[in-house]
């Protein structure tokens, strides 16, 4: 048992971190490159696939690095950590996770290779007005059309939908729910802001022209429900970086604003506070590691995914929140980076299913287990 | 980065887990299943067949019974043992006081006294809290004055946990009341206490148990050769005695055990053997708490298997602070399942009719609050991490 990087792994993690802290030098530099569509740096994620981070996952013969999910996991954490603006989760993990499981010999070589060097953005269209988190399509129909097929319905929040060069939109057939490929500028999009200041958009299909992706009248609700998973526990070291820089924030403002004609730092109340704080940080850090490593062994990543998704989304209400209240009224300014954090720890912690989603799972499956054994390999729960 | 044990380290656990269920009697570690507190005798078999089979004191230097073992293999030997209700080593002996002797006595306190703490034939409390000086120990008066070969002690201990089985206190006493600081005028003397003027009061507890004592030492006259180290230096050695182990800090198996017997009960705890894990709320409280126990594991395991180079690692100072605070919770969750039944206060007297395990949830609930507060209060433990780690 190891917790700790290997020497390749701490080298890549340096790359990337002096990468995103090149690019993201300050909250306004950010609040810059997000002003507008894409609204993540289109020069940032070139870099990043100059540097193989956007073929990380995938196989060599289609022009990836064969690496795993603990590489995944290491660039996650540093994108959180500078609150980067890039969809590395939602291209590379989600979408191009979902190629790579399902397409055939030859969309994922089109499509991953494109994905790795950069040229090709993918975005996952999954997400219905009203849906909550479920794995399967439910208003947006695939019919067939000669040869192809023919999408109806509306998928939004899409992030980085306007800009997706192609989407994998997930909608229902005869066989439920089925993935196909939608070339972005065929679909009609509304970009909008997110909460955490990025982009998203509403996209309509109106008998738009789609690809089935891999075979077609083959169900792909397990391979959604996979893939989300792998993305959750992403996303989950996405936002244990965002904690750690959000403490670390807070805790250099108290040891430097002063009140009283003392520093903050001086009131147990707040001292206090930032230790809890700490204590979340790193229950959530061991958790989400232990997810990442758990999909490396090959264990059940809906499990690993929730367990973590849990204890991160616990973690950063509190933190998240409680880096604004120690602030005080700067944090809650747009040009201050403590507030930038809550809402990206937000949207980190709903965008693939809140905590309830996941408490709720994890409750209906109580009886399944007499305790749960985090180093029994294959499950978390044997 | 890896999350399985290392073929070694896990065929280690396989030989403890073996050890543990097949070479301690079984009544021991039923008694313990079925939620009865381990008795003294317990106590000392148990330490007395490991101590036999050369692991009861593993943290020990090699030459007097230790075994070199990694952070992460003394974890597993203590998460197996508590897993299969084998009650661990007395802490006094095997993780307080013989590490400080071994550490800072001389060659005769090491030889007189290791062989005997190691196999529990003394019996070893604390002296250190006092009735002024709780969280802040370094204000204790208890003096000892030199008086030839001997000190004289005069002066109150309390919380002196399972004293009424003492053979032996350590003790922190005051040998210099002019010291510049107060903690430099600070010895550890061990005190026999059949000695004349020590006198052992045990304390009622809101649980009904009796498990803390006061002590007091009225003119107690102790032979100098029972100096622990130099004088002047006993708050050094209390310090490295309770900063000594990383491992073991939060008892998780201990609590998952618990937590599980908790979902066992509650499977067929409802009116009329219905299940209680049918109330949603019930359901979603306990696989919280699998999953904060989960967290706590996983922290225990970071700290454990990173922390080789003889630093401690951070995220340990977590672990006593998020690990009471999760055995609380299981006590909570448990005393919220027995219902009505939450009202007696064990199964003594008229109260027989009653689950065992429901008529002592409340005890149990009642004792444990005492775990935030021993070993350093949580809010010296949100001290620390707030000075050490956040440099507040």
């Amino acid at each position: 048992m190891d917790f700790e990087l290997d020497s390749e792994q701490t080298a890549l993690r340096e790359a990337v971190r002096d990468l995103l802290n090149d690019a993201y030098a300050s909250t306004e530099a950010r609040r810059a490159v997000q002003a507008d569509d894409p609204g993540f740096g289109e020069k940032t994620w070139l870099q990043l696939a100059e540097m193989g981070v956007l073929g990380l996952p995938f196989a060599e013969d289609v022009g990836g690095m064969e690496a795993g999910p603990v590489e995944v996991g290491l660039v996650a954490e540093e994108l959180g950590r500078v609150i980067a603006p890039e969809p590395f989760v939602e291209a590379v993990v989600l979408a191009g996770g979902l190629v790579d499981a399902v397409g055939t010999a030859d969309q994922r070589t089109a499509l991953l290779g494109g994905l790795s060097d950069g040229s090709t953005l993918l975005g996952f269209a999954h997400t219905e007005p009203g849906s909550r988190w479920s794995p399967s399509a439910e208003s947006v129909r695939a019919e067939r059309r000669g040869d192809g097929w023919a999408l109806t319905g509306v998928k939004t929040p899409v992030v980085a939908g306007a800009r997706a060069d192609v989407l994998v939109v997930s909608a229902r057939t005869d066989a439920g729910t089925e993935l196909f490929l939608v070339t972005g500028e065929d679909a009609d999009r509304a970009s909008f802001r997110t909460t955490d200041g990025g982009r998203a958009a509403t996209v309509t299909f109106e008998g738009t022209a789609a690809r089935v992706l891999g075979e077609a009248g083959v169900d792909r609700t397990d391979a959604i429900a996979q893939a989300v998973a792998r993305a959750q526990i992403a996303a989950c070291r996405e936002a244990v970086g965002a904690m750690e820089r959000a403490l670390w924030l807070t805790v250099d403002y108290l040891k430097t604003r002063k009140q009283f004609g003392v520093t903050l730092s001086t009131f147990q109340a707040l001292k206090f506070r930032a230790a809890d704080m700490y204590v979340q940080l790193e229950l959530a850090r061991s958790t989400a590691l232990w997810a990442t490593l758990l999909l490396d062994a090959g264990g059940d990543a809906l499990d690993a995914a929730s367990r973590a998704s849990v204890q991160v989304a616990e973690a950063a209400r509190h933190i998240g929140q409680e880096a604004v209240q120690l602030h005080g009224g700067i944090a809650m300014t747009a040009e201050y980076s403590a507030g930038h954090y809550l809402a990206r720890l937000l949207v980190l912690t709903h965008a693939l299913g809140d905590r309830t989603h996941h408490l709720s799972r994890l409750a209906s499956n109580l009886e399944g287990h007499r305790w749960v054994d985090p180093l029994a390999y294959g499950s978390a729960t044997a | 980065m890896r999350l399985r044990l290392s073929e070694d380290d896990a065929a280690f656990r396989e030989e403890m887990r073996e050890f543990f269920t097949t070479q301690v009697p079984s009544e021991i570690r039923e008694s313990f299943a079925q939620g009865r507190e381990h008795s003294k005798d317990d106590i000392v078999a148990a330490q007395r067949i490991l101590n036999a089979a050369g692991i009861a004191v593993p943290a020990w230097p090699a030459e007097w019974g230790g075994r070199d073992w990694s952070p992460l293999r003394r974890h597993i030997w203590l998460e197996e043992m508590r897993f299969a209700n084998v009650p661990p080593p007395l802490s006094f002996n095997a993780s307080m006081i013989g590490p400080v002797i071994a550490a800072f006595g001389s060659q005769e306190l090491k030889e007189r006294f290791l062989p005997a703490t190691a196999n529990l034939d003394i019996w070893w409390s604390q002296g250190f809290s006092e009735p002024d000086a709780g969280s802040d120990l370094a204000s204790l008066r208890t003096t000892a004055v030199r008086d030839g070969d001997e000190y004289v002690v005069n002066g109150q201990k309390t919380w002196t946990t399972l004293g009424q089985h003492g053979d032996w206190i350590f003790t922190l006493v005051r040998t210099d009341p002019q010291a510049p600081k107060r903690q430099m005028g600070i010895s550890l003397l061990l005190v026999d206490m059949t000695s004349p003027g020590v006198t052992v009061r045990p304390i009622e507890l809101i649980d009904g148990s009796f498990e803390v004592n006061e002590v007091w030492f009225d003119q107690v006259r102790v032979p100098v050769e029972n100096l622990v180290g130099e004088e002047g230096q006993g708050w050094t050695y209390a310090k490295f005695l309770l900063g000594n182990e990383r491992v073991g800090v939060a008892p998780v198996a201990s609590i998952k055990r618990a937590l599980a017997d908790a979902k066992r009960i509650a499977a067929t705890g409802g009116p009329g053997g219905s299940s209680l894990l049918d109330d949603p709320l019930v359901a979603a409280r306990i696989a919280e708490l699998e999953n904060r126990l989960l967290a706590l594991e996983l922290t225990a395991l970071r700290v454990v298997a990173n922390s080789d180079e003889g630093k401690p690692h951070p995220a340990s100072s977590v672990l006593k602070l998020n690990g009471t605070e999760t055995q609380q919770a299981v006590t909570e969750l448990l005393v919220d399942l027995a219902g009505p039944a939450a009202l007696a206060l064990g199964d003594g007297d008229g109260a027989q009719g009653l689950p065992h395990w429901a008529a002592h949830a409340s005890p149990r609930y009642l004792n444990m609050r005492k775990a935030s507060i021993y070993g350093g209060s949580n809010e010296i433990q949100r001290t620390i991490i707030a000075g050490t780690i956040l440099g507040l």
